[in-house]
Protein backbone atom coordinates (compact mmCIF):
# COMPACT_ATOMS: atom_id res chain seq x y z
CA UNK A 1 0.00 0.00 0.00
CA UNK A 2 1.47 3.57 -0.84
CA UNK A 3 1.84 6.33 1.89
CA UNK A 4 -0.81 7.49 3.08
CA UNK A 5 -0.98 11.59 4.00
CA UNK A 6 -3.88 13.89 5.40
CA UNK A 7 -3.43 17.28 5.00
CA UNK A 8 -4.78 19.64 8.23
CA UNK A 9 -6.70 22.45 8.35
CA UNK A 10 -6.17 24.80 11.00
CA UNK A 11 -6.75 28.42 12.53
CA UNK A 12 -5.61 30.21 15.32
CA UNK A 13 -3.13 26.75 16.30
CA UNK A 14 -5.91 24.58 16.47
CA UNK A 15 -6.11 22.05 14.13
CA UNK A 16 -9.72 21.58 12.39
CA UNK A 17 -11.87 18.75 13.46
CA UNK A 18 -11.17 17.00 10.50
CA UNK A 19 -7.91 16.27 11.57
CA UNK A 20 -9.16 13.30 13.81
CA UNK A 21 -11.74 11.99 10.60
CA UNK A 22 -9.01 12.08 8.10
CA UNK A 23 -6.94 9.65 10.20
CA UNK A 24 -10.32 7.78 10.46
CA UNK A 25 -11.17 7.22 7.18
CA UNK A 26 -7.19 6.56 6.38
CA UNK A 27 -7.51 3.47 8.45
CA UNK A 28 -10.70 2.68 6.03
CA UNK A 29 -8.13 2.51 3.47
CA UNK A 30 -5.79 0.49 5.01
CA UNK A 31 -6.30 -0.52 8.99
CA UNK A 32 -2.09 -0.92 9.54
CA UNK A 33 -1.66 3.18 7.45
CA UNK A 34 1.13 5.03 9.75
CA UNK A 35 -0.38 8.63 8.22
CA UNK A 36 1.51 11.22 7.66
CA UNK A 37 -0.12 14.80 8.42
CA UNK A 38 1.14 17.53 6.70
CA UNK A 39 0.71 20.88 8.63
CA UNK A 40 1.64 24.15 6.54
CA UNK A 41 1.73 27.77 7.64
CA UNK A 42 3.72 30.14 9.33
CA UNK A 43 4.63 30.60 13.01
CA UNK A 44 4.10 29.01 16.40
CA UNK A 45 1.02 28.65 15.30
CA UNK A 46 2.30 26.22 13.01
CA UNK A 47 4.47 24.64 15.83
CA UNK A 48 1.34 24.10 18.09
CA UNK A 49 -0.76 22.33 15.72
CA UNK A 50 2.08 20.21 14.34
CA UNK A 51 2.67 19.04 17.83
CA UNK A 52 -1.46 18.39 18.87
CA UNK A 53 -1.43 15.94 15.55
CA UNK A 54 1.22 13.94 16.87
CA UNK A 55 -1.09 12.28 18.89
CA UNK A 56 -3.29 10.78 16.52
CA UNK A 57 -0.73 10.36 13.66
CA UNK A 58 2.46 8.36 12.90
CA UNK A 59 4.46 11.33 11.38
CA UNK A 60 3.90 14.71 10.88
CA UNK A 61 5.49 16.53 8.27
CA UNK A 62 5.93 20.52 9.49
CA UNK A 63 6.40 23.21 6.88
CA UNK A 64 6.76 26.77 8.72
CA UNK A 65 7.34 29.51 6.21
CA UNK A 66 6.55 33.27 5.82
CA UNK A 67 5.91 32.62 2.62
CA UNK A 68 3.08 30.04 3.94
CA UNK A 69 1.39 32.70 5.72
CA UNK A 70 -1.93 32.63 4.17
CA UNK A 71 -1.77 29.25 2.60
CA UNK A 72 -3.45 29.50 -0.65
CA UNK A 73 -4.57 26.40 -2.55
CA UNK A 74 -1.96 27.86 -5.66
CA UNK A 75 0.59 27.48 -2.94
CA UNK A 76 -0.01 24.83 -1.07
CA UNK A 77 -0.35 22.50 -4.02
CA UNK A 78 2.82 23.44 -5.66
CA UNK A 79 4.18 22.96 -1.92
CA UNK A 80 2.81 19.30 -2.08
CA UNK A 81 4.06 18.41 -5.63
CA UNK A 82 7.44 19.02 -4.37
CA UNK A 83 7.64 16.85 -1.15
CA UNK A 84 5.16 14.09 -1.67
CA UNK A 85 6.28 10.36 -3.23
CA UNK A 86 4.82 9.89 -6.37
CA UNK A 87 1.68 6.96 -5.70
CA UNK A 88 1.21 9.11 -2.67
CA UNK A 89 -2.83 8.73 -1.37
CA UNK A 90 -3.47 12.57 0.20
CA UNK A 91 -6.68 12.51 2.34
CA UNK A 92 -8.11 16.27 2.02
CA UNK A 93 -11.05 17.57 4.00
CA UNK A 94 -13.88 18.53 1.64
CA UNK A 95 -14.14 22.23 2.71
CA UNK A 96 -13.82 25.14 0.84
CA UNK A 97 -9.84 25.32 0.97
CA UNK A 98 -9.71 21.74 0.14
CA UNK A 99 -12.39 22.30 -2.97
CA UNK A 100 -10.13 24.26 -3.96
CA UNK A 101 -6.67 22.34 -3.81
CA UNK A 102 -7.79 18.50 -4.45
CA UNK A 103 -8.64 18.55 -8.17
CA UNK A 104 -5.65 20.08 -9.39
CA UNK A 105 -3.48 18.38 -7.13
CA UNK A 106 -4.60 15.13 -8.74
CA UNK A 107 -3.80 16.29 -11.93
CA UNK A 108 -0.08 17.57 -11.26
CA UNK A 109 0.44 14.19 -9.04
CA UNK A 110 -0.96 12.12 -12.84
CA UNK A 111 -2.76 10.23 -9.47
CA UNK A 112 -6.96 9.96 -9.35
CA UNK A 113 -8.98 12.69 -7.62
CA UNK A 114 -12.19 10.96 -5.31
CA UNK A 115 -14.40 13.75 -4.59
CA UNK A 116 -16.58 14.51 -1.46
CA UNK A 117 -16.45 11.10 -0.70
CA UNK A 118 -18.77 10.11 2.72
CA UNK A 119 -18.09 6.74 2.95
CA UNK A 120 -14.89 4.39 2.26
CA UNK A 121 -16.00 0.65 1.82
CA UNK A 122 -12.30 -0.81 1.39
CA UNK A 123 -9.42 -1.60 -1.55
CA UNK A 124 -9.56 -4.46 -3.64
CA UNK A 125 -6.16 -4.53 -5.53
CA UNK A 126 -5.44 -1.23 -6.87
CA UNK A 127 -9.11 -0.40 -6.87
CA UNK A 128 -10.74 1.64 -3.68
CA UNK A 129 -14.49 1.47 -3.09
CA UNK A 130 -15.78 4.67 -1.88
CA UNK A 131 -19.74 5.59 -1.02
CA UNK A 132 -20.98 9.29 -2.68
CA UNK A 133 -23.59 11.21 -3.13
CA UNK A 134 -25.26 13.26 -6.21
CA UNK A 135 -28.44 15.31 -6.74
CA UNK A 136 -27.84 17.12 -3.47
CA UNK A 137 -27.98 14.11 -1.46
CA UNK A 138 -30.96 12.46 -3.01
CA UNK A 139 -29.20 9.23 -4.41
CA UNK A 140 -26.10 7.55 -3.12
CA UNK A 141 -23.64 5.97 -5.87
CA UNK A 142 -20.85 3.05 -5.07
CA UNK A 143 -18.01 4.54 -6.90
CA UNK A 144 -14.50 2.39 -8.07
CA UNK A 145 -11.06 4.54 -7.86
CA UNK A 146 -8.08 3.35 -9.66
CA UNK A 147 -5.51 4.35 -7.27
CA UNK A 148 -2.68 2.25 -9.25
CA UNK A 149 -0.58 5.67 -9.38
CA UNK A 150 -1.55 6.96 -6.26
CA UNK A 151 -4.91 9.48 -5.08
CA UNK A 152 -6.33 12.46 -3.95
CA UNK A 153 -9.11 11.97 -1.83
CA UNK A 154 -11.82 14.83 -0.63
CA UNK A 155 -13.34 13.50 2.32
CA UNK A 156 -16.73 15.22 3.13
CA UNK A 157 -16.65 16.83 6.94
CA UNK A 158 -18.47 15.28 10.15
CA UNK A 159 -18.93 12.15 7.39
CA UNK A 160 -16.14 9.93 9.62
CA UNK A 161 -16.90 9.47 12.90
CA UNK A 162 -13.25 11.25 14.46
CA UNK A 163 -10.27 8.78 15.52
CA UNK A 164 -9.77 10.30 19.37
CA UNK A 165 -7.69 7.27 20.56
CA UNK A 166 -4.82 9.82 20.07
CA UNK A 167 -2.68 7.28 20.13
CA UNK A 168 -0.43 7.33 17.44
CA UNK A 169 2.96 9.16 19.31
CA UNK A 170 4.08 10.45 16.26
CA UNK A 171 7.22 12.48 16.08
CA UNK A 172 6.95 15.91 14.08
CA UNK A 173 9.53 16.49 11.16
CA UNK A 174 10.26 19.91 9.93
CA UNK A 175 10.50 19.98 6.63
CA UNK A 176 10.56 23.75 5.52
CA UNK A 177 14.55 23.15 3.79
CA UNK A 178 11.97 21.00 1.06
CA UNK A 179 9.17 23.23 0.01
CA UNK A 180 10.98 24.13 -3.18
CA UNK A 181 10.12 26.98 -5.39
CA UNK A 182 6.29 28.60 -4.41
CA UNK A 183 6.25 31.20 -6.48
CA UNK A 184 2.10 31.51 -7.96
CA UNK A 185 0.04 33.68 -9.96
CA UNK A 186 -2.73 34.03 -7.05
CA UNK A 187 -2.22 36.18 -3.92
CA UNK A 188 -4.28 36.32 -0.68
CA UNK A 189 -5.07 40.09 -0.10
CA UNK A 190 -7.73 39.81 2.87
CA UNK A 191 -10.93 38.14 4.74
CA UNK A 192 -14.02 40.09 4.45
CA UNK A 193 -16.19 39.20 7.29
CA UNK A 194 -19.42 38.17 6.66
CA UNK A 195 -21.87 41.40 7.38
CA UNK A 196 -24.09 41.31 10.66
CA UNK A 197 -27.52 41.22 9.64
CA UNK A 198 -30.54 43.05 11.69
CA UNK A 199 -31.33 40.02 13.61
CA UNK A 200 -28.62 37.39 15.38
CA UNK A 201 -30.55 34.11 14.46
CA UNK A 202 -27.46 32.23 16.30
CA UNK A 203 -28.62 33.68 19.68
CA UNK A 204 -32.49 32.41 19.18
CA UNK A 205 -33.91 29.22 20.57
CA UNK A 206 -36.04 28.92 17.98
CA UNK A 207 -36.20 29.05 14.43
CA UNK A 208 -38.47 29.09 11.34
CA UNK A 209 -35.94 28.28 8.40
CA UNK A 210 -37.19 28.40 4.78
CA UNK A 211 -36.22 27.13 1.85
CA UNK A 212 -37.00 26.85 -1.82
CA UNK A 213 -40.72 25.74 -1.27
CA UNK A 214 -41.52 29.18 0.03
CA UNK A 215 -41.47 29.70 -3.81
CA UNK A 216 -41.99 33.58 -3.72
CA UNK A 217 -40.40 36.73 -1.97
CA UNK A 218 -43.90 37.63 -0.76
CA UNK A 219 -44.53 34.43 0.87
CA UNK A 220 -41.58 34.56 3.12
CA UNK A 221 -44.17 37.06 5.56
CA UNK A 222 -46.19 33.46 5.97
CA UNK A 223 -43.19 32.30 8.14
CA UNK A 224 -42.59 35.48 9.36
CA UNK A 225 -46.34 35.38 10.85
CA UNK A 226 -45.65 32.08 12.16
CA UNK A 227 -42.31 33.25 13.97
CA UNK A 228 -44.04 36.54 15.08
CA UNK A 229 -46.47 33.75 16.79
CA UNK A 230 -43.85 31.62 17.97
CA UNK A 231 -41.81 34.18 19.49
CA UNK A 232 -39.37 32.78 17.07
CA UNK A 233 -37.24 34.08 14.40
CA UNK A 234 -36.87 33.29 10.86
CA UNK A 235 -33.61 31.60 9.30
CA UNK A 236 -33.39 30.19 5.98
CA UNK A 237 -31.21 27.96 3.49
CA UNK A 238 -29.08 29.03 0.30
CA UNK A 239 -31.45 29.49 -2.27
CA UNK A 240 -33.59 32.07 -0.57
CA UNK A 241 -29.88 34.30 -0.08
CA UNK A 242 -29.30 33.41 -3.68
CA UNK A 243 -32.19 35.02 -4.62
CA UNK A 244 -31.80 38.41 -2.62
CA UNK A 245 -35.10 37.59 -0.28
CA UNK A 246 -33.41 37.47 2.68
CA UNK A 247 -29.90 38.85 3.92
CA UNK A 248 -26.48 36.85 4.12
CA UNK A 249 -26.89 37.08 7.95
CA UNK A 250 -29.90 34.70 7.82
CA UNK A 251 -28.58 31.49 5.89
CA UNK A 252 -27.72 28.82 7.98
CA UNK A 253 -25.67 26.37 7.01
CA UNK A 254 -21.81 25.93 5.89
CA UNK A 255 -21.45 28.89 4.12
CA UNK A 256 -23.59 30.67 6.25
CA UNK A 257 -24.44 30.67 10.12
CA UNK A 258 -24.16 27.85 12.45
CA UNK A 259 -27.23 28.18 15.37
CA UNK A 260 -27.61 26.04 17.78
CA UNK A 261 -31.91 26.41 18.78
CA UNK A 262 -33.87 23.80 20.94
CA UNK A 263 -36.30 23.91 17.83
CA UNK A 264 -35.66 23.97 14.09
CA UNK A 265 -38.71 24.31 11.78
CA UNK A 266 -37.33 23.13 8.53
CA UNK A 267 -40.14 24.86 6.23
CA UNK A 268 -39.60 23.39 2.34
CA UNK A 269 -36.06 22.91 2.89
CA UNK A 270 -34.37 19.54 1.07
CA UNK A 271 -32.26 19.34 3.69
CA UNK A 272 -28.60 19.34 1.92
CA UNK A 273 -25.68 18.34 3.84
CA UNK A 274 -24.20 21.85 3.87
CA UNK A 275 -27.40 23.13 5.33
CA UNK A 276 -27.24 20.73 7.70
CA UNK A 277 -23.82 21.65 8.76
CA UNK A 278 -24.62 24.92 10.11
CA UNK A 279 -27.54 23.07 12.70
CA UNK A 280 -25.19 22.09 15.87
CA UNK A 281 -26.99 20.76 19.49
CA UNK A 282 -29.11 18.34 18.61
CA UNK A 283 -32.18 20.80 18.24
CA UNK A 284 -36.04 19.19 17.92
CA UNK A 285 -35.62 19.06 13.69
CA UNK A 286 -39.64 19.77 12.18
CA UNK A 287 -39.41 19.07 8.56
CA UNK A 288 -42.48 20.28 6.82
CA UNK A 289 -42.12 19.35 3.13
CA UNK A 290 -44.24 18.32 0.15
CA UNK A 291 -41.86 16.17 -1.28
CA UNK A 292 -41.58 13.06 0.83
CA UNK A 293 -38.28 11.73 -0.72
CA UNK A 294 -36.58 14.72 0.84
CA UNK A 295 -33.51 14.16 3.04
CA UNK A 296 -34.49 16.28 5.59
CA UNK A 297 -37.28 13.49 6.65
CA UNK A 298 -33.99 11.47 7.37
CA UNK A 299 -32.48 13.76 9.97
CA UNK A 300 -35.55 15.23 11.07
CA UNK A 301 -37.40 13.91 14.54
CA UNK A 302 -40.61 14.95 13.06
CA UNK A 303 -42.07 15.15 9.84
CA UNK A 304 -45.12 16.48 7.71
CA UNK A 305 -45.99 15.91 4.24
CA UNK A 306 -47.52 19.20 3.31
CA UNK A 307 -47.30 22.44 1.22
CA UNK A 308 -45.94 25.07 3.41
CA UNK A 309 -47.97 27.86 1.85
CA UNK A 310 -50.83 25.77 3.02
CA UNK A 311 -49.47 24.86 6.22
CA UNK A 312 -48.09 27.58 7.99
CA UNK A 313 -50.69 29.61 8.19
CA UNK A 314 -53.37 26.86 9.19
CA UNK A 315 -50.22 26.73 11.86
CA UNK A 316 -49.95 30.35 12.73
CA UNK A 317 -54.04 30.73 12.99
CA UNK A 318 -53.83 28.20 15.91
CA UNK A 319 -50.94 29.53 17.96
CA UNK A 320 -52.60 32.28 18.07
CA UNK A 321 -55.80 30.95 18.71
CA UNK A 322 -54.27 28.76 21.71
CA UNK B 1 -11.73 39.71 -22.90
CA UNK B 2 -12.11 36.54 -24.72
CA UNK B 3 -14.35 34.52 -22.05
CA UNK B 4 -14.74 30.78 -22.22
CA UNK B 5 -17.74 29.14 -20.02
CA UNK B 6 -17.93 25.30 -19.68
CA UNK B 7 -21.39 24.50 -18.85
CA UNK B 8 -23.45 21.03 -18.40
CA UNK B 9 -26.94 20.26 -19.03
CA UNK B 10 -28.84 18.09 -15.94
CA UNK B 11 -32.04 16.83 -14.68
CA UNK B 12 -33.75 20.26 -12.94
CA UNK B 13 -33.78 19.09 -9.26
CA UNK B 14 -36.32 21.76 -8.66
CA UNK B 15 -38.46 20.19 -11.68
CA UNK B 16 -38.10 16.30 -10.67
CA UNK B 17 -37.92 13.86 -7.45
CA UNK B 18 -34.90 12.08 -8.12
CA UNK B 19 -35.10 8.37 -7.90
CA UNK B 20 -33.31 5.52 -8.36
CA UNK B 21 -34.49 3.04 -10.76
CA UNK B 22 -35.32 -0.54 -10.85
CA UNK B 23 -31.86 -2.24 -10.84
CA UNK B 24 -30.32 0.75 -9.40
CA UNK B 25 -28.29 1.12 -12.36
CA UNK B 26 -28.96 4.53 -13.08
CA UNK B 27 -31.93 6.73 -11.93
CA UNK B 28 -35.34 6.80 -13.70
CA UNK B 29 -34.84 9.28 -16.28
CA UNK B 30 -38.82 8.96 -18.02
CA UNK B 31 -40.09 12.20 -17.98
CA UNK B 32 -37.34 14.15 -16.26
CA UNK B 33 -37.00 17.60 -17.20
CA UNK B 34 -33.61 18.87 -18.26
CA UNK B 35 -32.15 22.33 -17.89
CA UNK B 36 -28.74 24.18 -17.59
CA UNK B 37 -27.01 22.90 -14.58
CA UNK B 38 -27.62 26.08 -11.99
CA UNK B 39 -23.71 27.08 -10.71
CA UNK B 40 -23.43 27.49 -14.44
CA UNK B 41 -26.20 29.78 -15.29
CA UNK B 42 -24.44 32.44 -12.96
CA UNK B 43 -21.11 31.23 -14.64
CA UNK B 44 -22.77 32.79 -17.82
CA UNK B 45 -24.00 35.94 -16.56
CA UNK B 46 -20.74 37.04 -14.95
CA UNK B 47 -19.16 36.17 -18.10
CA UNK B 48 -21.72 38.60 -19.84
CA UNK B 49 -21.16 41.41 -17.33
CA UNK B 50 -17.92 41.67 -17.48
CA UNK B 51 -18.14 41.48 -21.73
CA UNK B 52 -20.46 44.25 -21.42
CA UNK B 53 -17.71 46.41 -18.96
CA UNK B 54 -14.79 45.66 -20.76
CA UNK B 55 -15.76 44.18 -24.24
CA UNK B 56 -14.43 40.76 -25.66
CA UNK B 57 -16.93 38.17 -26.64
CA UNK B 58 -18.20 34.57 -24.13
CA UNK B 59 -18.33 31.40 -25.94
CA UNK B 60 -20.40 28.76 -23.79
CA UNK B 61 -18.65 25.07 -24.03
CA UNK B 62 -20.55 21.83 -23.29
CA UNK B 63 -19.61 17.71 -23.27
CA UNK B 64 -22.78 15.85 -24.00
CA UNK B 65 -24.75 14.46 -26.56
CA UNK B 66 -26.76 16.03 -29.95
CA UNK B 67 -29.86 17.46 -26.87
CA UNK B 68 -26.65 19.36 -24.67
CA UNK B 69 -27.40 21.98 -27.84
CA UNK B 70 -30.74 22.96 -26.55
CA UNK B 71 -28.64 24.49 -22.96
CA UNK B 72 -25.57 26.26 -24.94
CA UNK B 73 -28.41 27.63 -27.24
CA UNK B 74 -30.35 29.03 -23.74
CA UNK B 75 -26.94 30.37 -22.57
CA UNK B 76 -26.83 31.99 -26.11
CA UNK B 77 -30.09 33.67 -25.95
CA UNK B 78 -29.11 35.20 -22.06
CA UNK B 79 -26.14 36.78 -24.54
CA UNK B 80 -23.43 34.34 -25.06
CA UNK B 81 -21.97 34.84 -28.64
CA UNK B 82 -20.81 31.52 -29.45
CA UNK B 83 -21.40 28.26 -28.52
CA UNK B 84 -19.36 24.73 -28.75
CA UNK B 85 -20.37 21.66 -28.34
CA UNK B 86 -17.97 18.49 -28.02
CA UNK B 87 -19.78 15.80 -29.05
CA UNK B 88 -18.49 12.47 -29.89
CA UNK B 89 -19.32 8.92 -29.21
CA UNK B 90 -15.93 7.89 -27.63
CA UNK B 91 -16.47 10.48 -24.63
CA UNK B 92 -19.52 8.84 -23.23
CA UNK B 93 -18.66 7.66 -19.46
CA UNK B 94 -16.06 10.34 -19.15
CA UNK B 95 -15.12 10.78 -15.40
CA UNK B 96 -14.25 14.39 -14.25
CA UNK B 97 -10.66 14.16 -15.60
CA UNK B 98 -11.81 12.91 -18.99
CA UNK B 99 -13.97 15.98 -19.63
CA UNK B 100 -11.61 18.06 -18.08
CA UNK B 101 -9.27 17.00 -20.91
CA UNK B 102 -11.63 17.84 -23.50
CA UNK B 103 -12.48 20.98 -22.56
CA UNK B 104 -8.15 21.23 -22.55
CA UNK B 105 -7.99 20.24 -25.87
CA UNK B 106 -10.58 22.75 -26.68
CA UNK B 107 -9.36 25.45 -25.07
CA UNK B 108 -5.46 25.13 -26.66
CA UNK B 109 -7.39 25.46 -30.23
CA UNK B 110 -9.16 28.86 -29.11
CA UNK B 111 -7.74 31.77 -27.30
CA UNK B 112 -9.28 32.49 -24.16
CA UNK B 113 -8.15 34.89 -21.33
CA UNK B 114 -10.91 34.05 -18.53
CA UNK B 115 -12.23 30.36 -18.35
CA UNK B 116 -15.61 30.10 -15.88
CA UNK B 117 -17.31 27.07 -14.81
CA UNK B 118 -19.92 26.51 -12.37
CA UNK B 119 -18.83 25.55 -8.75
CA UNK B 120 -20.08 21.85 -9.49
CA UNK B 121 -23.09 20.28 -11.18
CA UNK B 122 -25.42 17.45 -10.80
CA UNK B 123 -23.06 14.42 -9.42
CA UNK B 124 -21.27 17.14 -6.88
CA UNK B 125 -17.52 16.74 -7.56
CA UNK B 126 -17.01 20.06 -8.21
CA UNK B 127 -13.93 18.91 -10.19
CA UNK B 128 -13.47 20.06 -13.27
CA UNK B 129 -12.34 23.29 -12.98
CA UNK B 130 -9.73 22.61 -10.96
CA UNK B 131 -8.73 19.84 -13.15
CA UNK B 132 -8.64 22.34 -16.25
CA UNK B 133 -6.29 25.15 -14.43
CA UNK B 134 -4.02 22.58 -13.65
CA UNK B 135 -3.89 21.01 -16.92
CA UNK B 136 -3.48 24.34 -18.90
CA UNK B 137 -1.13 25.74 -15.82
CA UNK B 138 -3.52 28.63 -15.33
CA UNK B 139 -3.88 29.77 -11.74
CA UNK B 140 -7.48 28.65 -10.27
CA UNK B 141 -10.01 29.96 -7.92
CA UNK B 142 -13.03 28.06 -6.83
CA UNK B 143 -16.21 29.22 -5.56
CA UNK B 144 -15.98 33.01 -6.76
CA UNK B 145 -18.40 35.08 -5.57
CA UNK B 146 -17.28 38.21 -6.74
CA UNK B 147 -15.34 39.37 -9.73
CA UNK B 148 -13.20 42.54 -10.46
CA UNK B 149 -11.01 42.99 -13.68
CA UNK B 150 -8.47 45.41 -12.83
CA UNK B 151 -6.05 44.98 -15.98
CA UNK B 152 -4.36 41.92 -16.46
CA UNK B 153 -5.18 41.03 -12.95
CA UNK B 154 -8.68 39.48 -11.20
CA UNK B 155 -9.66 40.71 -8.25
CA UNK B 156 -11.80 37.78 -6.95
CA UNK B 157 -13.49 36.74 -3.82
CA UNK B 158 -14.33 32.91 -2.84
CA UNK B 159 -17.06 32.12 -0.81
CA UNK B 160 -15.48 30.49 2.38
CA UNK B 161 -16.78 28.99 5.70
CA UNK B 162 -19.54 30.92 7.77
CA UNK B 163 -20.05 33.69 5.10
CA UNK B 164 -16.74 35.43 4.98
CA UNK B 165 -15.07 36.20 1.77
CA UNK B 166 -11.56 35.69 0.58
CA UNK B 167 -10.61 37.98 -1.58
CA UNK B 168 -7.38 37.11 -4.22
CA UNK B 169 -5.39 38.71 -7.01
CA UNK B 170 -5.24 36.13 -9.48
CA UNK B 171 -3.71 36.63 -13.13
CA UNK B 172 -5.01 36.21 -16.57
CA UNK B 173 -5.13 33.70 -18.13
CA UNK B 174 -6.94 31.87 -15.35
CA UNK B 175 -10.15 29.65 -14.50
CA UNK B 176 -12.80 30.21 -11.46
CA UNK B 177 -15.45 28.08 -10.73
CA UNK B 178 -18.23 30.28 -9.84
CA UNK B 179 -20.64 29.78 -6.95
CA UNK B 180 -24.75 30.58 -7.01
CA UNK B 181 -25.60 34.09 -5.65
CA UNK B 182 -22.88 35.87 -7.35
CA UNK B 183 -25.11 37.88 -9.23
CA UNK B 184 -28.94 37.41 -10.18
CA UNK B 185 -28.97 35.44 -13.99
CA UNK B 186 -31.19 37.13 -16.46
CA UNK B 187 -34.64 35.52 -17.54
CA UNK B 188 -34.52 34.23 -20.89
CA UNK B 189 -38.13 34.09 -22.67
CA UNK B 190 -39.25 32.48 -25.41
CA UNK B 191 -38.65 35.27 -27.51
CA UNK B 192 -35.23 35.18 -26.90
CA UNK B 193 -34.52 31.46 -27.54
CA UNK B 194 -36.43 32.16 -30.83
CA UNK B 195 -33.76 34.84 -31.82
CA UNK B 196 -31.08 31.95 -31.76
CA UNK B 197 -33.16 28.88 -32.68
CA UNK B 198 -31.48 28.49 -36.30
CA UNK B 199 -27.72 29.59 -35.38
CA UNK B 200 -25.51 26.94 -36.04
CA UNK B 201 -23.76 25.91 -33.38
CA UNK B 202 -20.36 23.84 -34.32
CA UNK B 203 -19.60 20.51 -33.01
CA UNK B 204 -16.12 18.80 -32.17
CA UNK B 205 -14.96 15.33 -31.71
CA UNK B 206 -12.08 13.27 -30.67
CA UNK B 207 -10.40 13.55 -34.14
CA UNK B 208 -11.42 17.16 -34.43
CA UNK B 209 -9.61 17.91 -30.98
CA UNK B 210 -6.83 15.51 -31.48
CA UNK B 211 -7.87 13.65 -28.41
CA UNK B 212 -6.87 9.78 -28.46
CA UNK B 213 -10.10 8.35 -28.12
CA UNK B 214 -8.87 5.33 -25.35
CA UNK B 215 -7.81 8.20 -23.10
CA UNK B 216 -11.33 9.58 -22.64
CA UNK B 217 -15.04 7.90 -22.36
CA UNK B 218 -15.55 4.71 -19.97
CA UNK B 219 -12.23 2.99 -20.37
CA UNK B 220 -9.93 5.93 -20.18
CA UNK B 221 -12.11 6.80 -17.01
CA UNK B 222 -10.42 5.70 -13.64
CA UNK B 223 -13.12 6.79 -11.23
CA UNK B 224 -16.55 4.52 -12.35
CA UNK B 225 -19.58 4.50 -10.79
CA UNK B 226 -21.00 1.19 -9.99
CA UNK B 227 -24.81 1.82 -9.18
CA UNK B 228 -27.36 3.96 -7.39
CA UNK B 229 -28.68 3.54 -4.37
CA UNK B 230 -30.74 4.73 -1.60
CA UNK B 231 -29.14 4.91 1.81
CA UNK B 232 -31.04 3.42 5.11
CA UNK B 233 -30.71 6.21 7.22
CA UNK B 234 -32.21 4.55 10.56
CA UNK B 235 -36.11 5.44 11.34
CA UNK B 236 -35.97 8.67 9.64
CA UNK B 237 -38.70 11.31 10.60
CA UNK B 238 -41.90 10.32 12.40
CA UNK B 239 -44.59 11.48 10.44
CA UNK B 240 -47.33 13.19 11.48
CA UNK B 241 -50.62 11.76 9.96
CA UNK B 242 -54.58 12.91 10.01
CA UNK B 243 -56.16 16.02 9.01
CA UNK B 244 -54.41 19.35 8.82
CA UNK B 245 -56.08 20.41 12.25
CA UNK B 246 -55.14 16.90 13.92
CA UNK B 247 -51.43 17.46 12.46
CA UNK B 248 -51.60 21.11 13.77
CA UNK B 249 -52.75 20.35 17.39
CA UNK B 250 -50.26 17.39 17.62
CA UNK B 251 -47.37 19.73 16.30
CA UNK B 252 -48.33 22.28 18.61
CA UNK B 253 -48.32 19.62 21.41
CA UNK B 254 -44.74 18.59 20.59
CA UNK B 255 -43.48 22.20 20.12
CA UNK B 256 -44.70 23.28 23.71
CA UNK B 257 -43.18 20.03 24.95
CA UNK B 258 -39.85 20.85 23.46
CA UNK B 259 -39.67 24.27 24.16
CA UNK B 260 -40.21 25.82 20.72
CA UNK B 261 -44.01 27.23 22.48
CA UNK B 262 -44.79 28.75 25.49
Amino acid sequence: MADIYAYITHTAGVADDSALELVAAAKKIDANAAVTAIVIGSGADVDKVADAVAASYAKVLKFNLDALAYPNAEVVRKLLVNVLSADAIVLVSNDTFGMDLGPGLSIKLDSTFVADVVGIEGVDGTALKVIRQEYSGMVSTHVTADITNGAVINLRPGAFAPDESQSAGGSVEDRSGDAGDLTVKRTFLEVVEAEVGDVDITKSDVLVSVGRGIEDEENIEVAQELADAMGAVVSCSRPIVDAKWLEKSRQVGTSGQTVKPKVYLACGISGSFQHMGGIKGAPFIVAINKNVKAPIFQVADVGIEADILDFLPELTDAIKES
Amino acid sequence: MEILVCVKRVPDTAENEIEVNRDGSDIERDDLVYSVNEWDNYAVEEAILIRDKVGGSVTVITVGDDESEEVLRREMAMGADNGLLLCDDAFEGSDGKGVASLLKAAVDKGKYDLILTGAQADGGAAQVGGMLAAMLDYPYASLVNKIEVDGDTLKVGREIEGGNQEMNAIQLPCVLSIQTGINEPRYVGIRGIRKVASVEIPQQGAADLGVDAASVGADGARVKRLDYFVPEMGEGAEMLEGSTEEIVAKLIELLKAKGGLK
